[in-house]
């Protein structure tokens, strides 16, 4: 049986018919075909599907999109503005903080969420916030470097690229 | 240096659909009319199947067909190949099994294919999957080395006794075993290479396609090598001609060697496809990776090294048993012969070198080359054998590498297992590593932790590897069944932009950058005017793909050898514009200007020239301004480098910390910095990984124990350190840009530095041994034992 989730997605108002078991990742990426948000695991251990859900980073594979009704969700399609990259994406980019790409859209919604709660996080403080986003290809140092960079720059209004 | 040019760290074009989240996975990717695979695979470990009954899952709503193992017999669907044969000691070629995609009557692993489900949605599928009802006669198992070679052992194969796929031998046996009469000093180890799965981020995917219309197929998968798979699925599996089957590997979310392999679900879904005239698409979930990715690694090695009084190495010798898994995965075999055994050597000037490699099949998931693929096994057992002669020849294990390096007057060096190195300097990349890594003061950090109750410990491993294999009549000659070229081709557009097609294949490297880079470089046209088109048999003429730290020193090669003729052609459409001679033309910086005058001509208006030729030498030329590259190595490079770790354990708990890591590495010259040394932390990370954190297990039944990401341990970003990082170049001699590769470097030195400071700090219990991986659980009870 399917049941309609309302919610807004990177602030439009979107709907779509689901299985009471539709994990909310699947939503995104099947119903609204939004693919910048990956599954990296089936075990909630990767955080490649790390979007924001009400100002909060989740891991969109262990939520229901039923769970979903009624919330703001953001995802790093809605990161930017205007196509103006938000300054945590330019320190990625600026740091290298990514390689193939795949753990990178989860990895910036998670240091979002961190500097929203800790703007000025050291290296051991980002270290352990990003436990649960594994990645495989950078081994972590320049993703480091740039959530710091992004930590920085976010301070300064988003003025500093780097 | 020119601006983005070589040399220099630009930053990646790639980045901005990364981040942006506009990346093109192949999951991603959907496609009209596009159902869904679900894969039925086997729970046991060793099995007949005595029946299997669909009914009930094709009866389901939803459900398309279900497929077995006896329709694609009925399809005479081949079987997946192995593309590289390795002959016995006796000179008679191994034991090569049959690998259907779909098994036939008999399960070989868990996760073993059996059939496949296919629905209108993923979830249909995959419930739909669970009503296939499989009857099985279950078979003795034999899950690890050591069952596999016991007296008696159950068969994987019955054709293949003992299990034994190949018992192969490299090196001159008599010298050795002389050199090893004339020793006064012998050291011996023991060693277990633990199984590793790579674990790319992205899980493997795959959606086959068929345009009935015009007979012909697409298949979009997340592969290292895209032409590879079209010549391996559509030679040997399905028999579809390469002009009807195209491949395409688009966005890829690394790879590490296991997305090099030609995998059961390509060719399952491209068959489907054509049986249902839809597209088809397959995703692995996690759990289903760990059970049908190749795994990588699973040595079991014995090695004896002879000195004489001045720790001098006279003679090697070692025997290894190495885990193929149940079937030939398409590369398995040369792992731990052509890839391993050759690299016994090491940047060490021993004379007299002898392995023996057994091949052997067990119930388990096939085995082939993971990032370093045979060299870090090599140089894991070396190093560490290394470190224990130092101590048997009271010699600082610094001070033992020193003596019996390869010296620098002593290039090019034939070794006694094949190889024969170009080009390096350990001693130069040593002196930097123990400067870089502070290493004299090494005492008053290890009191330091003393202080706070922890023991320090610090490892090093000069380790050698050998990338770019090459070249092809030589490969062929030990049974490699492809080539080992690459073909690159330079499009310059009437404009004067430049697109780029390569047979390399970037699930992470950064191709789009570093070959732009090379780009600008020779033509001097602008970095943003530059594309590089990569991962589709559709666009790009030919190509081996991207493995074995292959792309700059084979695949840039091709592309720089394709970049020379296009400079060479300018240059006579420059000498006919401005009435010179071709060789009075100099081009620089995007200018082609007659030497001593200021008669000159922009490489832009040349390539109009060259499509719009009204005033151009067309007796002489072609119109156009598009060259093309294959290139063959003459040899592999040798990237090698000096690790040096710094660990801290807790006595209490047994956990290893790597506090500090330095590595100086000689990758030949760098193209761009900036990604060189993310190659080298992500390798690093890996070979950490490896050393502390990573194990892949089975129990005896052949269930994999390691099945998840909850029990099979990657490193987090707290488990590692930041690595001090630094390059020490000695150009490569034999191709033009002088570069060796980087990919794999990390992974090969970093686990034999690891233990080797495990085991260092450890020696005030007389611990000189120490399984990898150290885990806590481990190092923990090593100490009590020693208590
Ligand atoms: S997909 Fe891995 S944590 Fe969500
Ligand atoms: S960049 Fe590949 S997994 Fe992080």
């Amino acid at each position: 049986m399917q049941t309609k989730v309302s919610c807004t997605l990177n602030g439009e108002d979107v709907s779509a018919d689901v299985d009471s078991r539709t994990l909310l990742v699947d939503m995104i990426r099947e119903q609204l075909s939004l693919t910048g948000t990956h599954v990296g695991c089936d075990t909630s251990q990767c955080g490649a599907c790390v979007v924001h859900v009400n100002g909060r980073s989740v891991k969109s594979c262990s939520m229901l999109a039923l769970q979903a009704e009624g919330a703001e969700i953001i995802t790093i399609e809605g990161v930017d503005s205007n196509g103006d990259l938000h300054p945590m994406q330019a320190a990625f980019r600026e740091h290298h903080g990514l390689q193939c790409g795949f753990c990178t859209p989860g990895m910036i919604m998670s240091a979002l969420d961190l500097v929203q709660q800790n703007p000025d996080p050291d290296d051991k403080e980002i270290r352990e916030w990003l436990e649960g986003n594994l990645c495989r290809c950078t081994g972590y140092q320049n993703i480091v470097q740039a959530v710091k960079a992004g930590a920085k720059s976010m301070r300064a209004g988003g003025k500093e690229a780097e | 240096m020119t601006k983005n040019g070589m040399g220099a760290s630009v930053r990646r074009k790639e980045d901005y659909r990364f981040i942006t989240g506009s990346g093109q996975y192949t999951d991603d990717i959907n496609r009209p009319n596009q159902v869904y695979a679900y894969i039925v695979r086997s729970p046991v470990a060793h099995a007949h199947i005595r029946d299997l009954d669909i009914s009930a899952a094709v009866a389901t709503p939803g459900v398309v067909a279900v497929l077995t193992g006896a329709d694609m017999a009925a399809d005479e669907v081949g079987s997946l190949p192995c593309g590289w044969g390795i002959n016995n000691k006796d000179g008679s070629p191994m034991f090569e099994p049959g690998h259907p995609p779909l098994a036939a009557d008999t399960v070989h692993h868990v996760g073993d294919q059996i059939a496949v489900v296919i629905a209108t949605s993923r979830a249909i599928a995959k419930d739909a999957a669970e009503l296939v009802e499989v009857d099985y006669d279950e078979l003795p198992v034999v899950a690890g080395l050591e069952a596999a070679s016991a007296d008696g052992a159950a068969l994987v194969w019955p054709d293949a006794p003992g299990n034994v796929c190949f018992d192969w031998e490299i090196g001159d046996k008599a010298a050795t075993d002389a050199a090893f009469e004339q020793a006064t000093r012998v050291a011996s180890i023991d060693v277990v290479n633990n199984r590793l799965i790579a674990n790319a981020m992205e899980p493997r995917s795959a959606i086959g396609e068929y345009d009935s219309g015009k007979d012909e197929y697409t298949l979009y998968t997340t592969s290292q090598n895209p032409h590879v798979i079209r010549l391996l699925m559509g030679a040997f599996v399905l028999g579809i001609p390469e002009h009807k089957l195209r491949v395409i590997a688009p966005d890829v979310g690394g790879g590490f060697g296991s997305k090099i392999f030609h995998y059961a679900e390509e060719a399952i879904m491209t068959w489907a496809s054509r049986k249902l005239k839809r597209p088809v698409k397959w995703t692995a979930e996690r759990s289903e990776s760990f059970i049908s990715d190749a795994h990588g690694r699973d040595h079991i090695s014995h090695a004896e090294l002879a000195m004489d009084d001045d720790g001098m190495f006279l003679g090697l010798r070692v025997s290894t048993r190495a885990n193929l898994g149940a079937y030939l995965s398409t590369f398995g075999p040369s792992v731990p012969t052509y890839l391993h055994a050759t690299l016994l050597a090491g940047t060490y000037k021993t004379p007299a070198i002898y392995a023996e490699v057994k091949g052997m099949f067990t119930n388990t998931v096939p085995v082939d080359a993971y990032r370093g693929a045979g060299r870090p096994e090599a140089s894991y057992l070396l190093e560490r054998l290394v470190d224990r002669a130092a101590k048997v020849a009271g010699l600082d294990p610094i001070e033992i590498r020193r003596r019996n390096f390869i010296k620098p007057e002593d290039f090019p060096y034939q070794t006694p297992v094949a190889l024969e190195y170009d080009t390096g300097d350990y001693e130069a990349a040593v002196e930097k590593a123990l400067e870089l890594s502070d290493y004299d003061n090494f005492e008053s950090r290890k009191n330091a932790s003393a202080e706070r109750g922890k023991l320090r410990g610090i490892g090093i491993s000069t380790y050698i590897e050998a990338c770019g294999i090459a070249p092809s009549n030589v490969a062929g000659a030990l049974g490699a069944r492809a080539g080992l070229y690459e073909a690159g081709t330079v499009r310059v557009n009437p404009t004067g932009s430049v697109t780029v097609l390569t047979g390399s294949h970037s699930h992470g490297q950064g191709h789009e950058t570093t070959f732009a880079q090379l780009v600008t470089e020779a033509l001097g046209v602008d970095f943003d005017a530059v594309e590089i088109v990569h991962g589709d048999t559709g666009k790009v003429p030919f190509g081996m793909g991207t493995y074995g730290s292959r792309s700059a020193a084979v695949g840039g090669v091709a592309l720089v050898n394709a970049l020379e003729k296009i400079r060479t052609k300018a240059k006579k459409i420059a000498a006919h514009l401005l009435e010179a001679s071709a060789d009075d033309v100099e081009f620089k910086d995007g200018q082609l200007t007659v030497v001593g005058t200021d008669r000159s001509v922009g490489f832009g208006d040349v390539a109009m020239s060259a499509y719009v030729p009204h005033n151009y030498p067309l007796d002489e030329l072609e119109p156009g301004l598009e060259e093309t590259a294959f290139y063959d190595p003459k040899n592999f490079t040798f990237p090698a480098g000096c690790h040096i770790c710094e660990v801290e354990i807790d006595p209490d708990t047994g956990v290893v910390q790597v506090v500090r890591f330095t590595a100086a590495d000689d990758f030949g010259r760098v193209i761009n910095p900036m990604i060189v040394e993310g190659q080298v932390h992500g390798g690093l990370t890996q070979g950490i990984g490896q050393a502390l954190y990573e194990n892949c297990v089975y129990d005896e039944s052949g269930q994999l124990l390691s099945g998840s990401l909850m029990d099979y341990c990657l490193p987090k970003a707290d488990n590692v350190p930041d690595f001090a990082v630094t390059t020490n170049v000695t150009p490569c001699t034999h191709n033009v840009l002088g570069v060796k590769g980087c990919g794999e470097a990390g992974a090969i030195g970093a686990p034999p530095a690891v233990i080797n400071a495990v085991v260092n700090a450890l020696a005030e219990f007389g611990i000189d041994d120490m399984p990898i991986p150290a885990t806590p659980e481990r190092v923990w009870q090593a100490i009590q034992a020693a208590k």
